[in-house]
This record gives structure tokens, C-alpha cells and sequence, in this order.
């Protein structure tokens, strides 16, 4: 019972950082205490009290234990995150957290992981790949937006040149590298890299390389057709959802999905692709504030 | 062993999931159900959907939570959709109990909800005691025995299958006996009692504001117990009809405490934020332990037991 009541806080925004026009990273000090310590694909309830009085969940995008400092990357989409974007370092949030169940990182030194982020799913994927390094997984980051100017986390060092692929996975073979990033870009319009959907990229990336595992995190029409283009493949993967939230602690049964009742906030938000296939709201609809389904 | 029957209607065990928790879909409750729950009763629902109030709804204090989620209901007909999609019995063949919430305003309003619905469900339970709702609804009418007999009893009339009425009160009143009788008067199957406490309020010293968005909301969870036995106690005292206890239960020995002051069957829910939803299979199997070692065949034998001499 401690362990939730003690661990709200407000903290100071340590710094800000643009990452697109839309799009902003918010540094906080985090004490990495036993029950604090987050894990990629937790999330943290951030509350706004000052000007825009709300509190949302915000998945963590950034865990640095050495600095104990913890990230959240927010898209500018709404009153509440307008208002986010409009604070500066040094101004105030409420932080609760982490909850949920994160990405499932046992066992993946050597590993061939592909990390899939659409948009401003990007941020649990970043959180990831970085501990996912640092474990050894070898990761190919499919970074997905609509235009190049909304790319996120793609650290342009990493991006390799599109018909440079076959050269650069032999390359990857013959030297074995460990722990090893590899970002390829996708957009909608073609204003970098791919032109097309995550979905099309992941088929294109499967034709050269085959995977121990798969991590996604993006819009729910977007997760859907890579969960159905996977499905048939036996790579376990896991996904990242998302579903309005009021409590986060288990128990208003806002988050509750459909049909196995699942409460995002606890059994999720990340779910194994075996578990997924029982949440048959996935992809078709979610509920909004009031209870009432709302589809995609 | 476990069985316990209210106005007619027979439970497996005297463990129910209490309103407003893990209560918005069918999925949820069934899920309870599936876990070990006598019954569930749902999300309290109004005529027409309401979004409730924004965040912070929740917060938690010492000894529980405050709540301020403002009776966020999809509105009936949409949730008639999930009334129809609990399932009869549970994983193990055994008859599930659903029993649902509902809120209004005035009498019009309740007595459409019971037409609605009289017919998907086992029990009705009437929210005339949630401490955070809209003027007009909730405690405001749970507060006043008139209104609480006016509402009860146009409840009782609308209804044209005789489907068991309970009254869930509020404690945050000076004579809650008074409220009972008027309930009972009125020809309430039974009672619920207690719904959440205070109003209270948590202010956040470094952001020196009330946290919860609607700033005060209701209590519940361990805190809160001690009250809920005394009106359980005082209730099986003063009034004739069944009551079910609910308040800050969260092990086996809380239920059985709830009985003992006299309560057919309890219900459960913030201690599921601390224990998780096994929490009915776990109190299950401890009570049926705890019975076999105090020689008990029966729940009806232990009901009202600490006021025998």
C-alpha cells in the first residue's frame, strides 16, 4: 500500500527537448529507488496542475540510471499536451509511476530484435532499444512517421542508406557485432527513407533478415497490420497499447479491454502477440471517458 | 458452505464485487466472476452517458483512496449492451449473481432505468450515496429519508418483474438508521451499506492544491471499515430486511467481522488495487477454513452472530 501511496511527486522539468515541431522530450530527476525503478514500456501518470488542470498516461521514453534522470515524449495533440509544451525547464509536473507491464527484455544478448515505432510510439520503442543495447540484442529500429520532418528517435549516425541494406547485414554477419543499432526510416510521403507504412517496411526488412523478436509500438491501426502480418510467422513479438485511463492503479476498470477484461494499466500496456490475440477490441475500437466504444 | 441468499436470490459465496470497480464492460465483471466472486454489481449507470470528471479522479491516502470519478456512465442503452453480455455462470458451472448500479436525478429517471433493465439483470442496487456526484443525484437524495423513500418506492412500483431492490446508502449522514427505515419502509429488499466516506480532500503541499480534480471525492479501503461495521452492527439491530456489508474489507477476517455484525454478504473492491482480483479466491478459501475451524456448516449460521448473548 506504501509503495502507491508514497510514490507521487512534483518534480521540476530538468530540460526540455524539441525532437520535431510537434514533438517534445521532458527530462526529470528520478531516483532509481527499488520500487521506482522503471523498465522500458512503463508508464508514468504525469499530472498538470497549473493553467490545463488534467493527468494522463505518458509512456517513459528515456531511463539513465547513471544520471537518474527518466524521459516522457509528448506529442503536441490536445489541451493537455498543448499545455505540456507550453511549460519550460524548471516549471512543475506531478509524477506517479511506473505502472504497467513493460517490454520483456530476459534473455536477449544476441539476439535479433526488430523494434518497430510509428510516430510518437517511438518513445517507449527509443527506451527499449537503448536498454536493449546495453544487454547485447542486436536491434533494427524501423522508425515510422508521415513526413521526415515528424521522424523521431531516428539518430540520423545510425541510418543506413536503403540500397546499402543486403551490403550492410552481410557486413553485420561477418563481424558479428554485438549490441548493435541499426535505424530505417519510413515515412508515408517518402520524405525519408521508405515510402509507405511501417507494415510495408517490416515485409521488405523480413525479405533480408530473419528475427528472434519484435517490439511495436504505434497506432493501434498501425500495430494491427503488423500483428496480422506477423501472426503466421512465429517471431514472438510484443505490443504496446494504449486505452483512456483514470486511475492506473487497477482498480476503476476504465482501461478494461475486451474480452478477457485485462486492465491496460496492470496486465498491460504491453502485451505478448499470444496475448494479444485475446484482446479482440484490438485494432476495432476503444472506450472513451464516458464507457462508450469509440471505433478506430 | 459459502451460500448466502438476499430477497430470493442465492449467491455461491458472500463475496461481491462492489460498485464502481472494474465495473464498465462485461469482459471485467466476467473475469471477477470467473475468479472466485459470488456476484457483481456494476458500474453505477445513469439514463444518458456522462464522461464524469477529468483527472486526477483518483488519488491515494492513508489507509485507502479518494475517488472523484463523477458517475461516468456510457448511459443505458449502450450499457444494456454489456448487461446482456455477462455470462450466467461462471468457469466452474456455478450460477453468477449480476446485480446493477444505477444513479438519477428524480424519480423519472430511475423508474425508466428499471424498466430498462429489469429483465438483464438478477438485483438492482440504487446509487443514492456516491459523495462526489452532480447536484441532484447521488447522496444528495441518500441524505434525505423523504427523498430516499420517494426514490425507493417509485422504484419498487416501476419495477413489473418484482426484481429485488437495494438500497446503497451513505454514511455520511447523522442518523443513517433514519435513511434505513425510511428504505425499508419503502419496501427495499435490502440494504447496502456503507458507500464511501467524507467527502475528503488531499492537497498536494508542493503543488498546494487539491489533487483530485472535482478537489473532493470519496473514501474507501481499510480506513474505512469501522464504520461500515458499526452501521452493519446498528442496521441488523434496527431493521428487518437483509443488508450487505461493504467497506474496507480486505482479507477473510474482515468478512467475517461483517457478518458477525450482521451482514448476509459483503462486497469488495478498493483492496483489489492492493491484493489483486484473486483476492475472492483467496478470501474463499480462508473463510471456508476459518468456518471448518470454528465448527460453522453455514454462512446463515455465523450472520449476526456478535449480537447473540
Amino acid at each position: 500500500m506504501d509503495k502507491i501511496i508514497n510514490n507521487y511527486e512534483i518534480l521540476e522539468i530538468k530540460e526540455i527537448i524539441s525532437e520535431t515541431n510537434t514533438i517534445k522530450t521532458f527530462i526529470f530527476d528520478w531516483e532509481m529507488n527499488e520500487d521506482r525503478t522503471p523498465l522500458p514500456g512503463q508508464f508514468v501518470m504525469i499530472w498538470s496542475f497549473s493553467k490545463v488542470f488534467d493527468e494522463k498516461p505518458m509512456s517513459i521514453s528515456m531511463i539513465d540510471k547513471d544520471k537518474n534522470e527518466i524521459g516522457i515524449t509528448v506529442k503536441n495533440i490536445g489541451n493537455f499536451t498543448a499545455n505540456l509544451h507550453s511549460l519550460s525547464a524548471g516549471d512543475k509536473l506531478g509524477i506517479r509511476g511506473p505502472y504497467g507491464n513493460g517490454f520483456n527484455t530476459e534473455n536477449i544478448k544476441d539476439k535479433n530484435i526488430l523494434a518497430i515505432g510509428g510516430g510518437v510510439g517511438m518513445a517507449p520503442i527509443n527506451c527499449f532499444t537503448n536498454y536493449s543495447k546495453e544487454l547485447g540484442g542486436n536491434i533494427d529500429i524501423i522508425c515510422a512517421s508521415v513526413t521526415k520532418d515528424e521522424l523521431l528517435f531516428s539518430n540520423s549516425d545510425n541510418e543506413i542508406n536503403d540500397n546499402k541494406l543486403t551490403d550492410k547485414f552481410n557486413k553485420d554477419k561477418a563481424t558479428k557485432n554485438i549490441g548493435t543499432v541499426n535505424v530505417f526510416t519510413c515515412t508515408d510521403d517518402g520524405t525519408c527513407g521508405f515510402e509507405g507504412y511501417a507494415t510495408h517496411r517490416t515485409t521488405d526488412l523480413l525479405k533480408y533478415k530473419s528475427y528472434d523478436m519484435v517490439v511495436v509500438c504505434g497506432p493501434e491501426i498501425m500495430m494491427k497490420g503488423i500483428f496480422d502480418l506477423l501472426k503466421d510467422k512465429k517471431i514472438p513479438a510484443q505490443y504496446s497499447m494504449e486505452r483512456y485511463m483514470k486511475c492506473a492503479m487497477g482498480i476503476c476498470g476504465q482501461c478494461c479491454v475486451d474480452k478477457k477484461g485485462w486492465r491496460i494499466c496492470v496486465e498491460g500496456p504491453v502485451f505478448s502477440n499470444k496475448d494479444l490475440k485475446e484482446i479482440q477490441e484490438f485494432g476495432k475500437y476503444h472506450r472513451n471517458a464516458s464507457g462508450l466504444k469509440e471505433k478506430y | 458452505m459459502l451460500k448466502t441468499e438476499i430477497s430470493g436470490i442465492n449467491f455461491e459465496n458472500p463475496l461481491i464485487l462492489a460498485a464502481g470497480v472494474m465495473g464498465s464492460n462485461a469482459s471485467s465483471l466476467n473475469w471477477i466472476l470467473d475468479s472466485g466472486a459470488g456476484g457483481v454489481v456494476t458500474k453505477s449507470f445513469s439514463q444518458e452517458p456522462n464522461l464524469g470528471y477529468s483527472n486526477p479522479t483518483t488519488v491515494a491516502v492513508e489507509g485507502g483512496i479518494l475517488n472523484a470519478i463523477g458517475l461516468s456512465s456510457p448511459g443505458v442503452q449502450n450499457f444494456k449492451k454489456e448487461l446482456a453480455l455477462i455470462n450466467k455462470s461462471n468457469k466452474d458451472g456455478q450460477k453468477n449473481i449480476a446485480i446493477a448500479s444505477i444513479y438519477g436525478s428524480n424519480p423519472d429517471e430511475f423508474s425508466n432505468l428499471v424498466h430498462n433493465i429489469e429483465n438483464d439483470v438478477d438485483m438492482i442496487e440504487l446509487n443514492v450515496s456516491c459523495p462526489h456526484a452532480m447536484s441532484g443525484c447521488g447522496a444528495a437524495i441518500g441524505q434525505d429519508p423523504d427523498l430516499t423513500y420517494e426514490i425507493v418506492k417509485t422504484v419498487k412500483n416501476a419495477s413489473s418483474n418484482n426484481i429485488p431492490i437495494l438500497a446503497k446508502l451513505t454514511p455520511n449522514v447523522t442518523d443513517l438508521m433514519e435513511i434505513a427505515k425510511s428504505a425499508e419502509k419503502a419496501e427495499a429488499d435490502g440494504l447496502t451499506l456503507i458507500n464511501s466516506l467524507g467527502p475528503g480532500m488531499k492537497i498536494d503541499i508542493d503543488a498546494k492544491k487539491p489533487i483530485l480534480s472535482n478537489k473532493f471525492g470519496g473514501m474507501s479501503g481499510p480506513a474505512i471499515k469501522p464504520i461500515a461495521i458499526r452501521w452493519v452492527y446498528d442496521a441488523y439491530e434496527n431493521c428487518d430486511i437483509p443488508i450487505i456489508g461493504v467497506g474496507g474489507i480486505s482479507n477473510y477476517k474482515d468478512v467475517v467481522e461483517f457478518i458477525y455484525a450482521g451482514a448476509k454478504a459483503t462486497q469488495i473492491g478498493t483492496s483489489i488495487m492492493y491484493e489483486g482480483i484473486e483476492i475472492f479466491s483467496k478470501i474463499k478459501n480462508d473463510l471456508k477454513n476459518f468456518m471448518q475451524k470454528n465448527e460453522f456448516n453455514s454462512i446463515d449460521e455465523m450472520i449476526g452472530y456478535s449480537h447473540k448473548n
